[in-house]
């Protein structure tokens, strides 16, 4: 038994790190976020963010860019996906293998990258003005922010949907056929209803790592975009204006809408056709 | 049904176009000699890769950011290791624990967490802000839920129980049948989940950005200061990250499917 006890001394130092770098930093940002200009509690710091148009302005962009490229980049993996499970399996291996290097693909190198293709003087912008498909293209604007956001939103939807869906069964599309629903009817009454929960799950990991994103849009726009992240980031590594308690009081925000974000996702998945099972 | 086969190859080919696209578009960027309002580079060259691997700056740069991941790699194995048998050994209630507190560095932002890190180690007797300590602190949070989910499903896959009393009725104490009966099982799920937090971490920015910076500037904020340089040498740059990248998941890949190595 005393041996027992000994051991836990091993879980110490682990304990201690975990403590200093995620625990304490967290629990700091918790405690600053209430903390008033003079030092005193109070709620001024949340009053502030959310009287000033501006930081309600970074909140709905971060909202508006983060839900779209979700929902695109889940669209895109769901119809990926579908079609990789039915090719052959070199080429099936040889995008798998390929998602999952992209994955890593974020950041400053993908700002850079998308630059290159899709800037002013980007090469894909060239073609597509002289085939006279677009007039224009600005990647340093919202839309050009949901075009990157969802470029790598793609293979992480596509690694997290694919063991989902294992769950697809051949043989009911195949029952399905026989009793003469066709693809569409298939999907909307068989295969959308038993991917449900999946869905919803590589939905809301999308959304919250498009809600922290911060080094691509960073990069793209030299934070120059109003978003959560470079506002929290601005307040506390600018070179204007510095306010650590107001940098807390939103980063609380973004935590605290990540957590409505989880909470709805439990209670849809409670209400979904697993959850009554 | 050859035409349902038809569109599903044709969906598949164009994920691949999508997701080769910007990485392509960057390749030919950086072994063009000129390349502006037309379709394609004047010439090719391969000038733009000659000079960053002789630069200076970027080689400093790229040292750091390998001292860093492996230092922090490194100081996670030596932490996470330890931990994980004890609780899998002596406290397996405690994996629940774990597998909430694992979620944190997963829920919440780098950029939130640098808020705090930024105030708490900025001076008195913990001045870390400004130094590669607070990296190596920062990436063994990013790392450790990868790591303790990839060596947890390892663990349970040897019967570590039996190993343990096996060892025991030979005469090892637990801590030497730890050292050179698990460990040795579980060498080979330990290089493979190194390696792929290795592809991750050296990509990391916002932790090195904001806390470090120029300091002890490391790879990602080296190329991030280079923006206003020329598009051809940040292109050369890119591919050359992303090749170290490729190379380091192929070797993880690779492990990880041939059984005789293990």
């Amino acid at each position: 038994m005393k041996h027992r006890y000994w051991a836990l001394l091993l879980l110490l130092p682990f304990i201690l790190f975990f403590a200093v770098f995620q625990l304490v930093p967290l629990a700091w940002i918790m405690v600053a976020s209430f903390v008033t200009v003079d030092g005193e509690w109070g709620l001024s710091n949340y009053r502030d963010v959310l009287d000033s148009p501006f930081y309600l302005q970074a909140i709905r962009y971060s909202l508006e860019i983060s839900l779209w490229s979700s929902l695109l980049g889940l669209a895109i993996a769901v119809i990926g996906v579908q079609s990789l499970r039915q090719v052959d399996s070199r080429l099936r291996d040889m995008v798998i293998s390929f998602t999952n290097m992209t994955s890593n693909f974020a950041g400053v190198p993908l700002a850079f990258a998308f630059i290159i293709l899709l800037g002013f003087n980007g090469t894909l912008t060239l073609l597509l003005k002289q085939l006279g498909v677009i007039e224009d293209f600005n990647l340093y604007t919202k839309g050009g922010l949901i075009l990157i956001y969802t470029y790598f939103q793609i293979p992480l939807g596509v690694l997290l949907l694919y063991p989902a869906f294992d769950a697809l069964r051949d043989d009911w599309r195949e029952s399905a056929a026989l009793l003469g629903a066709g693809p569409l009817r298939y999907w909307r009454h068989i295969a959308l209803p038993v991917l449900t929960p999946a869905l919803l799950g590589t939905f809301v990991i999308l959304l919250a790592n498009a809600l922290g994103a911060y080094a691509t849009v960073y990069a793209l726009t030299t934070g120059n975009f109003n978003v959560v992240p470079v506002r929290i980031a601005a307040l506390v590594a600018g070179d204007i204006y510095l306010d650590p308690n107001l940098a807390s009081a939103l980063a609380m925000l973004l935590v605290a809408l990540m957590a409505v974000i989880t909470v709805v996702h439990q209670w849809l998945l409670k209400r979904s056709y697993h959850g009554k099972g | 049904m050859a035409r349902a086969s038809m569109y599903h190859r044709l969906v598949v080919w164009l994920l691949l176009l999508v997701l080769v696209l910007p990485l392509a578009a960057t390749l030919l960027y950086s072994l063009a000699t000129q390349w502006s309002a037309s379709l394609l580079p004047a010439g090719l060259t391969f000038d733009w890769y000659l000079r960053l691997w002789s630069e200076p700056r970027f080689l400093a740069a790229f040292g750091r950011s390998l001292l860093v991941c492996a230092g922090a790699l490194a100081f996670a194995c030596l932490l996470v290791l330890p931990a994980m048998f004890v609780i899998a050994y002596h406290f397996p209630r405690l994996d629940a624990v774990m597998n909430v507190l694992i979620l944190l560095p997963f829920a919440v932002p780098p950029v939130v967490s640098s808020v705090g890190l930024l105030q708490l180690f900025a001076g008195g007797p913990l001045a870390l802000v400004g130094t590669p300590w607070i990296l190596i602190g920062c990436y063994f949070t990013i790392a450790l839920p990868f790591l303790y989910r990839a060596l947890t499903n390892n663990l349970q896959a040897i019967e570590l129980r039996d190993l343990m009393d096996a060892a025991h009725l030979l005469g090892a104490s637990t801590f030497r049948a730890a050292l050179s009966v698990v460990l040795p099982n579980l060498r080979k799920g330990l290089v493979v989940a190194v390696l792929l937090s290795f592809s991750f971490l050296i990509g990391e920015f916002v932790f090195a950005n904001l806390l470090v910076g120029t300091r002890y500037e490391t790879l990602q904020v080296y190329l991030n200061n280079m923006r206003n340089g020329s598009g051809h040498f940040t292109s050369a740059l890119v591919i050359s990250y992303f090749m170290v990248v490729l190379l380091v998941t192929w070797a993880a890949n690779r492990l990880n499917r041939d059984p005789s190595s293990s």
